[in-house]
């Protein structure tokens, strides 16, 4: 029998090499989470094995479960028991746990979804990576609801947006969905951890509509997964109320897109073409952009947060390259659901082309399509399970201005 | 109202969805006697699935998951172990508990895992309007089955003994005080109790208890059942119920975990259970 894999031994504040996986349970600890019920899918595994020895180091409960429908199941519940909880799976179970991420978004369970894509559909390709399931993300559950997905490209933001993804989750009191995929999450980098303390429970919640005391404190919590009233008591069957509970719950996510969207952005101040990517497309992008500013820093970046402040560190001299005259930004979109439209119109007031290259058939490329009417968005899709080369993308907006050129 | 019953209703969410002469009345204040008896209204926790036996806790005043079809298991065992200090008690149904959620009752029984589980059993889907069910009689006529239903009824209390649950009961609710008796052996039980509850539909099961009037199915049920006695023969037209299977050989789930309550590691090893399988049962 294989010996349990731990972690290496990295403090707060330390610095570590491990890998996209192992760096998501570790934050998942720190985050405070304390129940963790999985099922073992590649590529995800790495998780649930490192969890089921992390988890009882600090207290915590772990259960290898029966299937991916059990698994949710048993994270929301545990949730209402008073542990922050979790869950990390791949494409087929996510497919699974669709049903219960739709009952914690309408009981309004805060709760943690992991999956770490693979190519599909069904079986697909169980061991090369893929950004398919950026839609059922969003929409995989039936019904109206509104969710929070984050997508990390590193192993440090598999960390970073994990944390967040609690934090998140108790916030808005809703299920958080981290996207990654099989890259991020079989890749080893350097990361920091532990940077700031995650405080127990938040207690700044948005209001609700549902009963949200946590089980045995006296409340007697009604949990509903048909629509209900603040008391959970069905309101499925009258219209105006059901109607009103559904606009809550996209309301109170919607209403602060100002403080969940989150996207970085690279050289956007004087370009015209951008480069707009998640996951572990944004590192060939960024590739892609350095190159043609020819610029060899590594640790270029400014995060922008709905206030346009744009701050840049480090900047070398930029040497003259074949790309030079393209004027190349990227678009990072860390928070990919809600679409954050307003944030996006804003970054690429000036830029006339976008290219969205995507580990799938072109389906982020639409939302931003809606979004940037007046810009011209050209589709990157790229299916296999290999990832986007930084040539190709740069070879592609060569492509796209000569065509656009010859035009005029 | 019923003193008892007005200490554990919420009455602003009456009245409830039970069509007359229904069966959820009864278990509903089994349950709630058993609760009231033992005294642990700030201890318990329940939770339910999909159908209509799954609306029974919906009306009390207590924490209630009212769950996904089927899941009523997954999310109790997650309830569980973030709090094994506190009981758990799962209402499910026929079609919830041995169809859909079939999985999670072998798995569960498996762990033996400290929850109670009354499984309400009317051999018909009421709640959708009187299709078959896994417990549907052979032969027996429904919306789904016309010309009567081929399956072979899936016998939920068999199917928990066979993957290790370790208190297994059988009553009906022609059967009240004996059925309140067993929720509060069940709830005082260390380990998974699985209490399956024969109930009748008079709306959209007449046919499986052989009546149409509530009153008519509860006599035939009082008929063609056959409580369990020590060292007699079960007749072999009749349904046995009463106490099917008591063991106390095998570790409760949450005991073996390494989490204890206060989230605090025990330093109790993981002991294999000991292995009595066979006991007799009916």
């Amino acid at each position: 029998m294989e010996t349990q894999k731990t972690l290496p031994a990295a403090k707060t504040g330390q610095t570590a090499v491990l890998q996209g996986n192992e760096a998501c349970a570790k934050a998942a600890i720190q985050a405070g989470c304390r129940f963790f019920a999985g099922y073992p899918i590649t590529p995800s595994t790495e998780i649930i094995e490192l969890l089921s020895s992390e988890m009882e180091k600090v207290g915590g409960a772990f259960i290898q479960m029966e299937d991916e429908i059990a698994s949710a199941c048993a994270v929301v519940g545990a949730r209402w028991g008073g542990k922050k909880a979790m869950t990390a799976t791949s494409g087929p179970g996510f497919s699974l746990m669709q049903e219960a991420i739709g009952f914690a978004a309408v009981t309004e369970t805060p709760s943690v979804f992991i999956n770490i894509q693979r190519g599909g559909p069904a079986t697909g390709q169980p061991t090369l990576s893929g950004q398919q399931d950026i839609y059922q993300a969003r929409y995989g559950s039936h019904g109206d609801y509104e969710i929070i997905v984050l997508c990390p490209s590193s192993v440090q933001e598999m960390y970073d947006f994990t944390i967040r993804a609690f934090k998140l989750s108790e916030r808005f009191r809703t299920p958080v969905i981290l996207l990654s995929d099989e890259i991020v999450g079989h890749m080893r980098e350097k990361l920091i951890i532990g940077r700031d303390p995650i405080p127990d429970f938040p207690d700044w919640p948005v209001p609700v509509a549902s009963p949200s005391e946590d089980f045995f404190t006296g409340a007697s919590t009604m949990v509903e997964g048909q629509l209900h009233d603040d008391q959970g008591r069905r309101i499925g069957h009258l219209p105006t109320q059901s109607g009103d509970f559904t606009h809550h719950l996209c309301a109170k996510i919607q209403d602060h897109m100002e403080e969940i969207a989150d996207i970085e952005t690279y050289f956007m101040e004087d370009s015209d073409v951008a480069i707009l990517a998640y996951g572990s497309v944004a590192r060939p992008a960024l590739n892609a952009v350095k190159q043609a500013r020819g610029v060899k820093d590594t640790r270029i970046s400014s995060r922008f947060k709905i206030i346009n402040t744009l701050f840049r560190r480090g900047i070398p001299a930029a040497i003259q390259s074949d790309y030079s005259h393209l004027k190349v930004g990227l678009i990072k979109v860390n928070s990919v659901w809600p679409f954050p439209e307003e944030a996006l119109q804003k970054i690429a007031e000036n830029i006339k082309l976008i290219i969205v290259p995507e580990m799938n058939m072109g389906k982020y490329s639409r939302e931003v399509e809606r979004a940037l009417r007046d810009k011209v968005v050209v589709s990157m899709p790229k299916c296999g399970g290999d990832i986007h080369t930084p040539q190709e993308i740069l070879d592609r907006i060569l492509e796209e201005v000569g065509v656009r050129e010859s035009r005029i | 109202m019923n003193p008892v019953y007005e200490k554990y209703i919420k009455k602003e969410s009456l009245p409830t969805l039970f069509c007359p002469g229904c069966g959820s009345g009864i278990i509903q204040m089994a349950a709630i006697r058993a609760i009231d008896q033992m005294g642990i209204k700030d201890e318990v926790a329940c939770v339910s699935g999909i159908g209509c036996s799954s609306w029974i806790p919906c009306y009390l005043d207590l924490d209630v998951i009212h769950s996904l079809h089927g899941r009523s298991l997954a999310f109790a065992q997650g309830l569980k172990l973030a709090r094994p200090d506190k009981k758990i008690l799962v209402f499910t149904g026929d079609g919830d508990c041995l169809a859909i959620g079939g999985n999670h009752l072998i798995h569960s029984a498996a762990r033996n895992i400290d929850l109670t589980v009354v499984m309400v059993n009317n051999r018909i889907y009421g709640m959708t309007g009187g299709q078959k069910s896994p417990a549907s009689l052979k032969g027996m006529k429904t919306k789904t089955s016309p010309a009567g239903s081929l399956d072979e009824p899936v016998d939920g209390c068999k199917l928990a003994e066979a993957m290790g649950a370790t208190y297994v009961a059988r009553w009906t609710t022609a059967h009240p005080i004996q059925l309140e008796k067993a929720i509060t052996e069940g709830m005082n039980h260390h380990g998974f109790a699985f209490i399956e509850v024969l109930s009748q539909c008079p709306v959209q099961g007449s046919s499986a208890f052989g009546d149409k009037t509530p009153a008519g199915m509860l006599k035939n049920m009082k008929e063609y059942t056959w409580i369990k006695k020590k060292g007699e023969a079960p007749p072999p037209d009749k349904t046995v119920i009463g106490l099917l299977v008591h063991r106390t050989d095998r570790l409760e789930y949450t005991d073996q975990h390494v989490l204890m309550p206060g989230g605090t590691s025990s330093d109790k090893p993981i002991e294999p259970a000991k292995e009595k399988r066979g006991m007799p049962n009916d």
